[in-house]
């Protein structure tokens, strides 16, 4: 084992952690506005909800179901082509967020959704009796009276996210995860892949507490 | 009076796992303008799916709801969400929105019309003031009692100022004090805002305590309707029946008629008992005509829209002949039924 060589590592590891940081940011954002679009067409379309139709909850329902059980490394190859025609390149973490965006959507889709089927029907109604429109309901009733746990559902993504981008490094995206792999299993550095695990322990705890501290502040 | 919702041959049927269930048959029910209608019948009667169809939150199957002399039921998108605005809804689960205040709820249905900060503000501290929660307005509705949370869920229906308030069991979750609270404020709601109120309750009691006219429901249909008086006073259906002698015990049960008669062996009438423009005796005063004696064994007396009226249970004892002639007098007066022996 070699010496741990800080003046070497601490650029690398920087440079790894605003990857990471910028695979995560961007799909992050991409996935929840998306995600979170799609949720609330699956619940409103859901039968005998706001804006009923079988036809598109089924092939929502559909989509989702086929993306969600592929692993993330074989979605994120399939759609090779398609991150090269966007970014004219498969490398780095920008283009390693596309495959990542893809997969967070489908999966804040299915955990939003689940959570805005508990909001409480009475409320929704109450919003429809009062003359609001279904996209007012949705936007000003079934988001804000479902705004704790979503923020929770959110969270719990984000936390996959920062997981996910470790494997989207390992296939070109760069970031913390490429960097224990590349540094730290290749060269046998096993203090590289200590500081990174705990960097990303320390990360993953840092999300996981202002998601509560939010949800609990948006909650009465 | 002018009308201010009308259900013209209404029926309303959907499917329910394969079989087709009737929820409204052809009903026909006007209710005029400054009424309080009160809509009773057991659960499953269709009495809040009728009352459903008012603000389009069901449809019927056939004919047509008019409210406001508009086709409600054929409204749809943007017309339909503004018709909406002027009738408002109260609930059995009062249906706050529970990530927003008290003023934030009452706010609401303002903001969807599109009124300025400055006349949301105004109007709703107007209506805290009017159900008495003006402390509470910064509350949000885990913190507050059922009383209070209708009394929030009032308030919020009569924001944009409705002609037209409709109600969905509203006091069907509340204790009876409380209820009586509400029932309060909805009569002051009618008789200072000049608010048309559509109540549905499975509790008859609401209805002998606020409303003036009566619609009975049983599967799917008005059986019988007409003001509370008259109504309560001479119920026809046999549901009616069962629903009046619930919280009107003027005639004794049958069990209880048993118990009576083994004391009281003599003939027993039922006597009708309403306002009298006079204050003639007559009871003591045709049993001593005919030389008859009297004993009060049962009775209730009520009042209805300010109207009394009850029944008192009398043994005559004396000459059959006598006892007779008693009778045929006092059918003069008012109604009197002979209760046969058993």
């Amino acid at each position: 084992m070699r010496e741990f060589d800080l003046a070497a590592f601490l650029p690398r590891f920087l440079k790894a952690l605003g990857e990471t940081g910028l695979m995560v940011g961007v799909s992050f954002g991409v996935a929840g506005a998306v995600g979170v679009l799609i949720a609330l067409w699956l619940y409103a379309s859901r039968p005998g909800n706001l804006l009923e139709n079988r036809v598109v909850f089924t092939v929502l329902n559909a989509i989702i179901n086929f993306v969600r059980p592929v692993p993330f490394i074989i979605v994120a190859i399939a759609v090779v082509g398609l991150t090269r025609l966007i970014y004219g390149t498969s490398l780095g973490p920008l283009a390693a967020s596309f495959p990542l965006a893809i997969v967070a959507s489908v999966a804040i889709a299915r955990v939003i959704e689940s959570n805005l089927v508990a909001v409480n029907p009475g409320a929704v109604e109450a919003g429809t009796a009062m003359g609001a429109s279904p996209l007012r309901v949705l936007f000003t009733i079934v988001i804000p009276e479902q705004l704790g746990p979503l923020v929770l559902g959110l969270t719990y993504i984000l936390v996959a996210l920062i997981d996910a981008s470790a494997v989207a490094g390992a296939i070109g995206g760069g970031g913390l995860g490429n960097l224990a792999l590349q540094y730290g299993w290749a060269r046998f550095d096993y203090t590289v892949i200590l500081v990174v695990v705990l960097a990303l322990v320390v990360i993953v705890q840092l999300v996981q507490a202002a998601g509560n501290r939010i949800a609990r502040k948006v909650m009465h | 009076m002018s009308t201010a919702i009308s259900f013209e041959n209404v029926s309303k049927s959907f499917e329910v796992d394969g079989r087709r269930v009737e929820a409204l048959r052809s009903v026909d029910l006007e209710v005029g303008r400054g009424d309080i209608f009160g809509i009773v019948g057991y659960s499953g009667a269709g009495k809040s799916t009728l009352l459903r169809t008012v603000n389009a939150l069901e449809r019927p199957t056939s004919g047509r709801v008019v409210v406001d002399g508009r086709e409600i039921s054929s409204l749809t998108g943007p017309a339909l969400w503004k018709a909406r605005r002027g009738i408002g809804m109260i609930f059995q689960q009062f249906n706050l929105l529970a990530s927003r205040t008290v003023y934030g709820n009452i706010a609401y249905p303002l903001a969807l019309s599109g009124l300025g900060k400055d006349a949301v503000l105004d109007r709703v501290e107007e209506l805290l003031d009017f159900v008495g929660l003006t402390d509470k307005a910064l509350a949000y509705p885990s913190q507050l009692s059922g009383g209070q949370k209708q009394r929030v869920g009032i308030a919020r229906a009569l924001a944009t100022r409705p002609d037209i308030l409709i109600s969905d069991e509203s006091t069907s979750a509340l204790d009876p004090e409380t209820t009586g609270e509400v029932l309060e404020l909805l009569q002051r709601v009618n008789e200072e805002y000049l608010v048309t109120i559509l109540l549905v309750t499975h509790e008859i009691d609401v209805i002998r305590q606020i409303a003036n006219r009566v619609a009975v429901m049983d599967s799917g249909r008005v059986v019988e309707h007409g003001t509370v008086y008259d109504v309560f006073s001479n119920p026809q259906n046999p549901t009616t029946r069962r629903f009046v002698s619930s919280v009107l015990h003027h005639e004794p049960s049958a069990a209880t008629l048993e118990s009576i008669r083994a004391v009281h062996r003599g003939r027993i009438v039922q006597i009708h008992v309403e306002n009298r423009e006079s204050n003639d005796p007559f009871l003591s005063r045709v049993a001593r005509t005919h030389d008859v004696d009297f004993n009060v064994v049962y009775g209730g007396v009520d009042e209805l829209q300010s109207r009394l009226f009850g029944s008192l249970t009398v043994e005559l004892l004396g000459d059959d002949d006598a006892v007779d002639a008693a009778i045929h007098d006092l059918r003069s007066i008012t109604a009197v039924r002979e209760v046969a022996h058993a």
